[in-house]
């Protein structure tokens, strides 16, 4: 069970696998959809996006929706900086994704799936429709009526939101809706919706393939399973990598740092800054997100300038529309520059972090109440750096 | 619908399921501020400083957006929501030109309003205000001016909800992101029926008509001008709220006092151009029938449309390029009214008509752009010089320095200053119908239409289409071909039901032989040129206003207005007659949708 917070390589969801195409799938279906929602609840498996909802709830509550027409939508918009792990498994293991998506098909009867693919991902697009063609002659053998489509995403980071990305399939602005009503209840033209990351699908395939006791006995007993980490930065071991949750940021660093690493980017720009003196106590997984965007800086790097990288990013890819994000994205950017360049005193940076946190409880979606994750762990742990 | 409870500020309040918190709030009078929320227009939930906190929750919810939750408890009063709602009103104070005492919403803006009521300290953020940002004056009716808008899209949503015409649109995104017309071209190039819905429901300066009425105090002000007056019916139904009075006082006597001792020559009546627009109209409506249902001429078009309304006139123009002769060829009452203030009147006062100065005081942004028509100088002179805002007029008074309140009352001028109860009724929807029946049955069978008071309750209203039909029974002699037939008239307000209405001619399902379009909901009284705010309750006082106003006129039918069987004796001779069109009558410009 518990790992004790040791790091541990796994290797689950790029594994080889022995059987026909679609066996998975095709097994999965001979059980009955509510054995597999209890499965998935079982095996603890949260949305791996980010946000980390239990995906099982979430499949159980799109069952119990009445309409007859319902969606379920692949979100490919992989925009987090720092993240890459999603491109992979495109390309590696399109099927485990496209199984994921017909079992959730499958257990919430939904004829139509989505692949909503990052802008930047259209060079996949050819081979991923190769694998559709493919998936669609198993599916009518299986006898699963269920008919998957790319969709191309226009570019914008906000988008990777589940309601902007609805909102931009329907031919409309990419900006995040009001919730409730959640893509559940109302989302693809006002239908039920279900909304999953890349690899929640392909997990939850592998907690098909091996049994929620299996999947449930990597991880910790918060978290479990593996976890794809995209890790950039200063390390010699760049790339994805599969990672029981749960260890210690030093263990981490241990593994993947270059011997100077100052600090840790969990969780993308919109997850926290771990410094050096926390990474004893800190653990990947705990209170920080899922996304597992990972980027390690070493003492050459300006905890200054990745901030301002940060928050140049967000001013721009805020959507606009609410005013915590739109106006207070650029007033930290702006902020930040005044107190380096002497305009606004020392103490300002505690003005920001304070109108950070308001940023956090009124912003209408997820960009705008992350921003201060990053934001308050430079700013206080990296003080000097953003004065001097 | 079920009902749920929930505890406001420690304060039990049952609602219908669904019912938003501030609406919950607001049944029992808990205030709550809002910006980008509008009771005409859906929720935004953008602006986030309606925030209230939801027991329980880290974070705070938007109670405009966020359907009250059964059982909860809300507090609308905390440090918390105090402090979110300052911080939200200081960063849009950040992204502003506070440069208030020169804005033309000074002291009626809602953001100056919240950022008083908030004591927001300018300095607490850095200026994000972008530079050079220049106010876009192309079009004759409506001025944008990007460094006074806080994005609350409800510009955005009047245009596309309301008329169906997405004129402007929210654009680019993060800190850039703006409220921008079709490629960001000026506005006077774009598809835009200067209406001016988006005017009155934007909280602060950035939309606003464009101002005319320094030209008017220069005409005033110069000896060898006369300046001629006239106020459209709505004005007189509005004009009291900008100067003390509640909404739906009536303020027509004051109001022609004030204009007189502002220094108007004459001080006249839009409302007499409305009678006579109802005799041409009427008329060109009976001479269509017998062109269709005796002499079966296919190129005469039926259903008839009204033209008085320049923003429906530019929307048909726009987006039914190949049904404009559905549009009754007369002026509108404004256009009317100029033209003959430099013909009619000009002879009759003896007065050389280059030396007349022709104001029209409008509930309208649109009668600007109108009156700027090139083809409107059938006087041999531009028809109208300059239109105005019940705002700007409202505006005029108090620059004047006058005590409104203490005025006395007033009557106008004649020529062109007599008017009846169905000339008045033009700035309701609905009334430019009524007053066209009144006087056409009457025409048609010499008698009054069958209905108690004369009042045609089956087209007034608020619902957006409505209604109506008459039977035309013991005709006179000459209109006999109309004996037993069925007249089916219909009234669209707003410009979204006004497609409605286009689309079913369009598909040749239009059962109506004359429709009523006014562009604006509830017709003048909603202009885009009244006073902000506007909302269905004050809409509604102004209506009832205007009807009023026709009870107690003397004469309730235009054709019985003294002045109009006088100016048709003297000098039109008869309707539809070689002056009147001429003079009286126009034409219309197919324009493209983009």
């Amino acid at each position: 069970m518990a790992n004790n917070n040791k790091l541990r390589k796994v290797d689950i969801i790029f594994s080889a696998y022995p059987g026909n195409p679609y066996d998975i799938l095709k097994n999965a279906i001979q059980r009955g959809k509510n054995e597999i929602i209890d499965d998935l609840i079982e095996s603890g498996l949260r949305g791996r996006g980010g946000a980390g909802f239990l995906t099982g709830y979430k499949w159980r509550f799109m069952a119990q929706q009445k309409e007859t027409e319902k969606y379920v939508i692949c979100n490919a918009d992989e925009g987090e900086p720092g993240t890459f792990k999603d491109r992979k498994l495109l390309v590696e293991v399109p099927r485990r994704v496209i199984t994921g998506m017909a079992i959730a098909a499958y257990v919430t009867d939904s004829k139509y799936g989505v692949i909503y693919l990052r802008a930047e991902y259209a060079y996949l697009i050819a081979d991923l429709q190769k694998e559709i063609d493919i998936f669609q002659e198993a599916a009518k053998k299986i006898g699963l009526d269920f008919t998957i489509e790319i969709f191309r995403g226009a570019g914008a980071y906000v988008c990777g939101e589940e309601t902007a990305l609805i909102e931009s399939m329907e031919g409309k602005r990419g900006e995040p809706r009001n919730k409730p009503p959640y893509p559940i209840q109302s989302g693809y033209l006002g239908k039920p919706t279900l909304v999953n990351n890349v690899e929640t699908f392909a997990s939850a395939a592998m907690v098909c393939r091996f049994g929620a006791e299996t999947y449930k006995s990597y991880g910790t007993d918060d978290q479990h399973g593996s976890k794809l980490f995209s890790i950039s930065g200063d390390s010699p071991k760049e790339g994805v990598h599969e990672l029981e949750l749960g260890m210690k940021i030093s263990d981490f660093v241990q593994e993947f740092g270059d011997g100077d690493t100052k600090a840790v980017q969990v969780g993308g720009v919109a997850g926290f800054c771990i410094p050096r003196k926390n990474f004893e106590t800190s653990i990947i997984g705990e209170g920080n997100t899922t996304g597992g965007a990972t980027m390690i800086f070493n003492s050459t790097r300006s905890m200054y300038n990745v901030l301002h990288n940060y928050l140049e990013f967000f001013a721009e890819e805020s959507c606009g529309q609410c005013t915590p994000c739109r106006i207070g994205t650029q007033q930290l950017l702006k902020g930040i520059e005044a107190v380096k360049s002497g305009e606004k005193p020392e103490s300002y940076l505690q003005d920001l972090i304070k109108l950070s946190r308001t940023m956090k409880v009124t912003s209408k979606c997820g960009l705008g109440q992350s921003v201060t994750n990053s934001f308050v762990s430079i700013v206080e742990n990296f003080k000097e750096e953003m004065i001097y | 619908m079920s009902m749920i409870s929930l505890k406001i500020d420690g304060q039990l309040v049952e609602v219908e399921s669904g019912t938003t918190i501030l609406e919950a709030a607001k049944k029992i009078n808990v205030n709550i501020p809002t910006l980008c929320h509008h009771e005409d227009l859906c929720v935004a939930g953008n602006c986030r400083v309606c925030v209230v906190e939801v027991k329980g929750r880290e974070r705070l919810e938007a109670s405009c957006s966020t359907p009250a939750p059964e059982g909860m408890e809300i507090w609308t009063n905390t440090a918390r929501v105090r402090n979110a709602r300052q911080d939200i009103v200081s960063l849009l104070v950040s992204e502003h030109n506070t440069q208030c005492t020169t804005c033309y919403r000074n002291t009626n803006c809602e953001l100056q309003n919240l950022a008083a009521e908030y004591n927001v300290d300018g300095n607490r953020y850095l200026s994000v205000l972008k530079p050079g940002i220049k106010v876009d004056t192309s079009s004759w009716s409506i001025e944008k001016d990007d460094s006074k808008c806080i994005r609350c899209q409800r510009c955005v949503r009047t245009c596309a909800e309301l008329q169906h015409v997405n004129a402007l649109t929210a654009s680019h995104k993060g800190k850039d992101m703006k409220i921008s017309t079709f490629l960001d071209l000026p506005f006077n190039e774009v598809v835009c029926t200067n209406c001016g819905q988006c005017v009155n429901r934007c909280p602060t300066g950035a939309l606003t008509e464009r101002r005319y009425f320094n030209q008017v105090w220069e005409a005033i002000g110069d000896p060898t001008k006369h300046v001629v007056m006239n106020t459209a019916p709505s004005v007189r139904v509005a004009l009291g709220e900008m100067l003390g009075y509640e909404v739906g006082h009536r303020v027509t006597g004051k109001m022609v006092t004030a204009m007189r001792k502002m220094g108007a020559d004459s001080v006249l009546d839009t409302d007499f151009a409305a009678d006579l627009t109802i005799i041409e109209e009427g008329n060109e409506l009976l001479t269509r029938l017998k062109k269709v249902l005796v002499d079966k001429d296919q190129s005469v078009k039926l259903p008839m449309i009204t033209s008085c309304s320049p923003g429906w006139v530019k929307f048909i123009e726009h987006m039914f390029p190949n049904h404009l002769g559905h549009l009754s060829t007369c002026k509108s009452p404004q256009q009317m009214f100029g033209t003959l203030s430099k013909t009619y009147y000009a002879e009759q006062k003896g007065i050389d008509p280059k030396d007349i100065v022709s104001v029209a005081i409008m509930p309208c942004a649109a009668k600007k752009y109108e009156a700027n028509r090139p083809e409107m100088n059938d006087s041999g002179y531009r028809d109208i010089d300059a239109g105005l805002t019940t705002r700007e007029f409202g505006l005029m008074i108090k620059q004047a320095g006058l005590d409104f309140k203490n005025l006395p009352d007033g009557a106008f001028d004649s020529i062109m200053g007599e008017s009846t109860g169905a000339g008045v009724i033009f700035g309701a929807t609905g009334g430019v119908m009524e007053a066209a029946l009144r006087t056409a049955y009457a025409v048609v069978t010499g008698r009054s239409v069958p209905f108690e008071n004369l009042n045609i309750t089956a087209v007034r209203g608020t619902d957006g289409i409505r209604e109506a039909s008459i039977k035309v029974e013991n005709c006179l002699p000459e209109w006999s071909f109309l004996e037993g037939v069925v007249l089916n008239v219909g009234v669209a307000h707003g410009l979204k039901n006004a497609r409605i209405i286009m689309d079913q001619i369009a598909a040749g399902t239009s059962k109506y032989h004359f429709i009523e379009v006014m562009a604006c909901p509830g017709g003048c009284i909603g202009g885009g040129g009244q006073p902000i705010p506007t909302n269905a309750e004050i809409r509604a006082k102004r209506t009832a206003a205007i009807y009023e106003e026709d009870m107690g006129k003397p004469i309730r039918m235009s054709h019985e207005n003294p002045e109009i069987v006088k100016i048709y004796e003297e000098y039109l001779h008869e309707p539809l007659g070689h002056k009147s069109h001429k003079l009286l009558h126009t034409h219309y410009t197919p324009r493209n949708r983009y």
